[in-house]
Parts: structure tokens; sequence; C-alpha cells
């Protein structure tokens, strides 16, 4: 049992109804959240590849990647620390475009990055219009904090699976679990279900 | 320890910062505990070690290569604690009695 | 259960160091005592269930009435200004603890012991400090306490009364603003400074660095440079100045 505390109401604010999932609070500001050092690639040496059980491996340079057609994408996002964010406002190219033409038989897919992290996710997570690589946020581009120069997007999972400092996608038969999901957290993370840990 | 602080820097700090969900689960006190990074070698307490805390869980690197050693999740009823990145921990324990002849050679 | 659980704690006295810190005593069930340098968990409970825990240095030392701890105001932070500008006597928060081993300092441990503070770091410091006074250990204390203004110098008076004391010296530096008249150092802790107010590596003191992480890193790093074994120096990082 708790003692409660006269008059702490914290800094979370309400959301509108139905927009914030279950134990989740809304902030204004961006937090940052970090598992190791911020990893700084120039954009000249960086490149995304798919990768995996592909045909053929894909590849592009940071100037190819910026050709490819972009999308803008205005969406809430829900980080398993319990805070949300509403209408954020980014750019960047779909994984449905990424994986065009691409022949595969994978249902999953592992996003790896600079700096060693990866995550999991299903391949019907990323496609159909649910994942991007993001190159921008609220019209600038990506701060080096944030993911700077591409991370994955994908707003209707709890945020650590929108990997920052991302460099590709691994296409995977069976699942793998990433940085996080070898280590209690959820294959899958979906905030409305509260897919917090493992057994949730 | 003042750990109230703005998210809004990549934010580093010691081992120590690791103390308290580390004292949930280990009788030991971890912080004095030496260890040795699988990677580089290193041998330093936990106390000393680098530590990432404003993530999913407490992620603990080697001050000199940066391997992860340590990662601790907190869940509702779980703590997971991975220690795949060190070779091994070293904790002070007190020294074993004589026992009273119980121990038969 | 673990080891660690949370402990009611009534707030039996509160009062302003400076207008951004504040010390707070408390009551806590079946507190056990403390060694100086460790830190507790504080937990504030909202009346719909929502909570936020940080971790706060604890001030006082062992033989002391309390613990108390001294909480600095950061204006976007969640906790603090709750505990800095809200909190009352008779007031009730979950408190748990004594946490940590590694940033300790005890009388077994003999000196001499240099501090060096920069900001709110110098609690768990000043917790030392008192202790080393209040169980008459004969280690010699060196304290080297850096801040902005003396309007910003944590529990001035104490210090100045405690480095009476034979064997402990108090230095300060004002690195912003110095009064007329200041004859304490006017910058920031260097390798300068330390050379000429710490004591020489080879005198091997025992060595607590707390403070922001760019205090830390900067003190630390000189020290090593002057020769300090870096297995001899303790450091607590608390992460960014909060302004």
């Amino acid at each position: 049992m708790s003692v409660f505390s006269r008059g702490f109401r914290g800094r979370r604010q309400e959301g509108p109804p139905g927009r914030v999932p279950p134990g989740q609070y809304l902030v204004d500001d961006f937090p940052v959240l970090s598992a190791g050092p911020t990893p700084e690639t120039p954009v000249e040496e960086w490149t995304f590849t798919i990768t995996g059980d592909v045909d053929a491996p894909r590849q592009w340079s940071w100037e190819e990647f910026l050709a490819l057609p972009s999308e803008t994408i205005t969406t809430d996002i829900h980080c398993v620390t319990r805070w949300s964010k509403l209408d954020t406002v980014w750019e960047g190219v779909s994984v449905d475009t990424l994986l065009e033409g691409v022949d595969t038989s994978a249902e999953y897919v592992l996003a790896f990055c600079d700096g060693g992290y990866t995550t999991n996710l299903p391949l019907e997570d990323v496609t159909d219009g649910k994942a991007w690589v993001a190159v921008s946020y609220d019209g600038e581009p990506l701060e080096a904090e944030h993911g700077a120069p591409a991370r994955l997007l994908v707003p209707h999972l709890y945020l650590w699976k929108s990997a920052k400092w991302i460099r590709g996608l691994q296409l995977l038969a069976e699942d793998e679990s990433g940085f996080w999901e070898a280590l209690g957290y959820h294959d899958r993370g979906d905030p409305w279900q509260e897919q917090r840990h493992w057994g949730d | 320890m003042d750990s109230d602080l703005t998210l809004d820097g990549n934010l580093t700090l010691d081992g120590n910062a690791a103390a308290g969900v580390l004292a949930e689960v280990f009788v030991s006190e971890c912080t004095t505990a030496m260890t040795r990074c699988d990677a580089c070698g290193a041998v330093e307490m936990v106390g000393a070690l680098k530590a990432y805390v404003q993530a999913p869980g407490t992620v603990l690197r080697c001050r000199h290569c940066e391997s992860v050693l340590m990662r601790v999740v907190r869940g509702a009823g779980s703590c997971w604690v991975d220690v795949r990145g060190l070779t091994w921990m070293q904790f002070s324990v007190a020294t074993p009695g004589r026992s009273s002849g119980a121990d038969a050679v | 259960m673990g080891r660690l659980s949370w402990q009611p704690a009534t707030v039996t006295d509160a009062f302003a160091e400076t207008p951004q810190v504040r010390t707070l005593e408390l009551d806590v069930t079946g507190w056990t005592g403390h060694l100086p340098g460790q830190h507790v968990d504080v937990r504030l409970t909202a009346d719909d269930g929502y909570q936020a825990a940080r971790s706060y240095s604890i001030a006082s030392a062992p033989e002391e009435k309390g613990p108390r701890l001294t909480v600095e105001r950061i204006d976007a932070g969640e906790v603090s200004p709750y505990l800095v500008d809200e909190l009352r006597t008779g007031d009730r928060i979950e408190v748990r603890g004594p946490i940590g081993g590694f940033f300790v300092w005890h009388a077994g441990l003999g000196g001499p012991v240099l501090l060096l503070a920069g900001g709110a770091g110098i609690v768990p410091l000043a917790a030392m400090l008192r202790h080393r006074v209040a169980s008459g250990s004969d280690a010699a204390v060196r304290l080297i306490y850096s801040s902005r203004s003396l309007g910003e110098v944590i529990y001035r008076e104490e210090l100045d009364r405690l480095a009476t004391h034979e064997g402990v010296d108090v230095v300060h530096t004002l690195t912003r603003e110095q009064p007329a008249g200041w004859r304490g150092f006017g910058r920031r802790v260097d390798r300068e400074l330390l050379a000429e107010a710490a004591w020489p590596a080879s005198s091997s003191p025992l060595t607590y660095v707390c403070g922001p992480t760019a205090f830390v890193e900067k003190v630390a790093g000189s020290l090593v440079q002057l020769g300090y074994d870096p297995r001899t120096i303790r450091t607590e990082r608390f992460g960014p100045t909060g302004r």
C-alpha cells in the first residue's frame, strides 16, 4: 500500500479521450532515451541495407536514400517508459518503398543500427503503410540524440521499436530477439494492449 | 545523487546509480563487486562502470571500450539481469569460519 | 520481496539552504542507519496512483538525527520542485534505502581524504565531513567546493564551523561571481587549481568527486594527469546541471 503525497501531480497531462494508451502520460517535450553513446556516422559513410532472407541485398547511399519518394507522417508516439506525445510530424521513406520488388519468404525483420542496437518486428508490422525510415522531425533534420541521420518509425508500437541510428533491415524466416526483447521486453510491444514485458 | 534530471541530454552516470535496482535482487552489495569486461579485459568495480539510466532498462558499459557489460530490466513482477558482457564478478564475502568438526575430511 | 523495500517517511523538519536548495529531515519507519555517501530512493504517489521515484544523497552523518536529504530544485524536473516547494513538516513520502556501497567513506577507512564537490555534489561529501567530525576520527580531510556564487554555497556556515576542527580544511572556489574582498579561488576547478589546493598525489588520498557530469569529468581527468592513481578516485555524476 502506498503513501499518498499531498498535492503531488507530477508533470503528466491528461490527453484527449481515446488517444492515450493505458498507463501512459502525455509530455510536451521529447525525452531522449539511450542505452549507449550517441553514434555520429557522417552521411558520406552512411548506407541503408536490406539483407538476410532476400533474393539479392539492396543498398542505398545517403544521397540515393534522399532521392527515394518520401512521405510526411503525423502520428502519436508512445514510449514504454510511460510517456506519450501526440501529433508528432516526421518525414521519411515508407518501408513499403524500400521493400518494393524484394522477393522474400521472411516473416520477421531485425532492424540494426550504429552503436549495435537491434529490435525485432513481424514483417507485417512494418509493411502496408505502418512503418517508415524517418530523416526529419518537426521540419528539421533529425538531431543526433534522436537518431540522426535516420531512424525507424513504427508509431503503432512502443517507441523502442522505432530504432534510432538505423542502418538496415535484416529479413528473417525465424524471429530473433533484439536488444531489449532479449531481456524482458515484449516481442511485439503494442501500447494499446500494454505489451511491455514478456508475458504481457 | 540527484536523479531528477531533465530528459534532454545524452545522460551517462556512474555504476553507483544502478545500486538501487541491483539491491532489489542481489543479497551482496553489487557496486563494490569487481568485474572483468569480456571484450577488453578491463577490471573495474560496478560502481565505476558507465551507467545509462534513461532507457527502458539500466545499461552498464565498460568505461574503456563501451561494451555492454550488464543490463537490468525491471518489470511489474520481474527483474531481468543480463551479465553476458562480463567474464566474472568478484564479491566480498565473510571469511568462512572454522566449523566445529562437522566437516569431516 | 527483495532486500530493499519502500518505507513510509514523515517530514520532521524542512528548511531552505539557498533559494534553489532545501533540506528535509525525515523520520523513516525501520531506518537502520547508513554510511556517509549513500543515497535513498524517494517515491511520490498522486491520489490517482501515479508514481514517480528519484534518488537523492543522504546529507546527514550516521551520528545525527535523520536521515536528512538536501534537494536542489530542477525546474524541469518532476520530483524536486515538489520536494523543494510543496512538502511541509508532517507530510509523508516513501523512501527506500540506504543504497550504494561504492561512493562511501567512513572513519574506518582512514585518511587522508580529498573531497571535491561541484554545486549540489556537496551533499554526500558533507555527510562524510560531518561523520569525520562527529565520529572523532583524526583522518585529514580536505574539501574543495566549487559554487557559482557565494549565495549558492550550500551549508556555508556549517562548513566554516567544521573547518575549525584540527585536520579539516575547506577550500571554496566561486566560478561566476566573487564578492568584494573574496579571498578564495575564483575559477573552475582545473589542473592548476588542484595542483595548488589539493594534496600532492604522493600523499595518496582517498578521493571522492561529486557533481554535474562535466565537473566530474574535468576534475577526475585533472587528478589523473597530476599523478593520482585512478583506483583511489571514486566519482558520482549527477547528470547535466539543472539550469
